[in-house]
């Protein structure tokens, strides 16, 4: 298995990949923000197309779209969308729609780049769609997986140099804010680090998939983890062995695409943890 | 920006005539827009309603979950080789089911709840493109899969519509009463004896069919256009329930009626002008709610619950 070059390209850059959504999911849970991690994987979609259509690196619109819109999330989000404990918080059903207003509105952008793309170049627009929709970690070449692996690593760096402060300002925002942290600031710069997970998780496992990958093994340590630190820990492991599992089985199974499997071990880990606690 | 001028400039439309007359008559010509147009309308009016009830229930992410089932559906009927409308309603009344399950197993909070439904809707979004894998050589209909086609309706699916639409108002008419009482304030309700839960369950099951029948129209990825921006328009103007319904279904009709016949005039799929239109609308409705409440003498609150009273345009 590990002779096959595309194979080892699709281990190595999911490796990364996996490791970054996982312990960013585990964050994407603690601060009840699914939706907007729902949205922003949503935007990649719209995003790669517009730079396909455009003729440039669809991973630059990639980028460029999923990060635009985790800034203006964060920014626009009033702070309702940062902890919210308990569903009865005021602030929510106006924030939900307003998210899901303008993520259908790019996603209709979405549909509208797909007829540019599909009627200036004449077919291929199918295939580019459902590559970004659902990825294709067995498509990527050696510089792509290599330069995914480096981002998606220092994403993961990243945000475990934030872990401490945004623990806190992700626990309790008022306390954080009064002894100093700036929680404003860490919010939509946390919104801009998953725009970029978002964009690299979107080569591996497509735009409609990738939440799976970011919500199942943060929801599942946090059933089944103590601590914190645990607690991310096992995010990134769980991740880590639904994105293995995944690949393997998929190069086992030639007719199961690799993203189906991938989310499907993550979803059956995260049931698994809701049985057993 | 596309969205200044896709406003709905009282109908008026520059790309084409100014002749509104002929414009209309020229919509009208062909039997498969007249069958579109009916069909948007028939979906708008229903979608409008769930989606206001859907937004009063902040059930929004659960909505968008529940339009995404239609996906999975239409591909697994493709494979089996059914019609698709059997796989849209199977699947998102199924969705809507096991949607309701976890959270009444174990008592969450609202991000282990969204986490759950987060979880669901990617197995079920993974299931869906294992079954166009499978079924092969289907990649060019993936657009319309997940884009919805709204030209190619025939006289028995608008038939189908109107009946589900007939039905999930029906229930959701003889339901009204104690779904609001549960929906404003579930702890209330529950103590006087509304059953909270059934109730919960069976909303979740009509907006299942709503989205399922919005999905033949918008496609899974654009249901929202159709189910939220109406219905989150109307209630950032009043929040008194029956002009907000009312409202709703107005700006609902001429949202999907606006966005089809603009489509049936330029190259760009409908879903474009629906999506792009409600969100202008949304906007528009925003800033203006924005504006009056700032030139009222005394602020309110920075997040009241209730949008304030009082019809604002």
């Amino acid at each position: 298995m590990l002779s096959q070059e595309f194979m080892r390209n699709a281990l190595l850059a999911g490796t990364f990949i996996a490791l970054a959504c996982g312990i960013s999911g585990w964050f994407v849970v603690l601060r009840g923000q699914v939706f907007a991690g729902d949205a922003l994987s949503h935007v990649a979609f719209p995003g790669a197309l517009a730079a396909a259509a455009a003729g440039a690196d669809e991973r630059v619109g990639l980028v460029l779209g999923t990060v635009a819109a985790g800034a203006a999330i964060g920014v626009l989000g009033r702070g309702a969308l940062a902890w919210r404990g308990a569903r009865t918080s005021a602030a929510l059903p106006a924030d939900d729609a307003a998210i899901g207003i303008a993520f259908t509105f790019i996603l209709g952008l979405g549909l509208f780049f797909l007829t540019r793309f599909s009627t200036s170049t004449g077919g291929g627009s199918g295939i580019a769609a459902a590559r970004t929709l659902f990825g294709s970690i067995f498509g990527l070449g050696g510089g792509e997986a290599r330069l995914a692996a480096v981002v998606a690593l220092a994403v993961t760096i990243v945000t475990l140099t934030i872990a401490r402060p945004l623990l806190f300002a992700s626990v309790s925002a008022e306390a954080a804010g009064a002894r100093g942290v700036p929680t404003r600031l860490l919010g939509v710069g946390f919104l801009v680090l998953l725009g970029v997970v978002a964009a690299e998780a979107t080569q591996a496992v497509g735009a409609l998939l990738l939440l799976g990958l970011l919500a199942a093994p943060g929801a599942a340590a946090h059933r089944l983890a103590g601590s914190p630190a645990a607690g991310i820990a096992l995010a990134g492991a769980l991740a880590l062995a639904a994105m293995w599992g995944g690949l393997v089985l998929a190069y086992a199974v030639p007719s199961l695409p690799p993203s189906s499997a991938v989310i499907a071990i993550a979803a059956g880990i995260y049931y698994l943890s809701r049985i057993l606690t | 920006m596309p969205t200044a001028t896709l406003m709905p400039a009282d109908g008026a439309n520059p790309q084409l005539s100014w002749n509104l007359v002929r414009d209309v008559g020229q919509l009208l010509e062909y039997h498969f827009m007249i069958n579109a147009l009916l069909a948007a309308g028939i979906v708008a009016v229903m979608a409008g309603v769930v989606g206001w009830v859907m937004i009063l229930r902040r059930e929004t992410f659960a909505g968008h979950t529940l339009s995404m089932m239609a996906f999975p559906g239409a591909s697994a009927a493709a494979l089996l080789g059914v019609p698709a409308a059997w796989g849209y309603f199977a699947f998102c009344g199924a969705g809507a089911l096991a949607i309701r399950r976890p959270v009444e197993g174990g008592r969450g909070s609202w991000s282990e709840e969204s986490a759950g439904i987060g979880v669901f809707q990617a197995s079920a979004l993974a299931v869906g493109f294992l079954f166009v894998s499978l079924y092969g050589g289907v990649l060019g209909d993936l657009e319309s899969l997940l884009f919805g086609n709204l030209l190619g309706i025939s006289d028995g699916q608008v038939l189908v519509l109107a009946a589900v639409a007939a039905g999930a108002l029906a229930l959701l008419g003889a339901l009204a009463r104690p779904l609001l009482f549960a929906s404003v304030d579930p702890d209330v309700a529950g103590a006087r004896g509304v059953p909270v839960g059934a109730l919960s369950v069976a909303f979740l099951l009509v907006l299942g069919m709503a989205v399922a029948a919005t999905s033949q129209i918008t496609g899974p990825l654009l249901v929202f256009a159709l189910l939220v921006a109406p219905a989150a328009s109307a209630q950032a103007i009043t929040a008194r329930p029956a002009a907000g319904l009312a409202l709703t279904v107005v700006l609902g009709l001429a949202v999907s009626w606006i966005g089809l016949g603009l489509s049936y005039f330029s190259v760009y799929p409908a879903g474009f002008f629906i999506a792009t239109i409600s969100f202008a609308l949304y906007l528009l409705v925003r800033v203006l709610a924005a504006a009056l409440r700032s030139r009222r003498p005394q602020r309110l609150t920075p997040a009241p619950a209730p949008p304030p009273r009082g019809v604002i345009a």
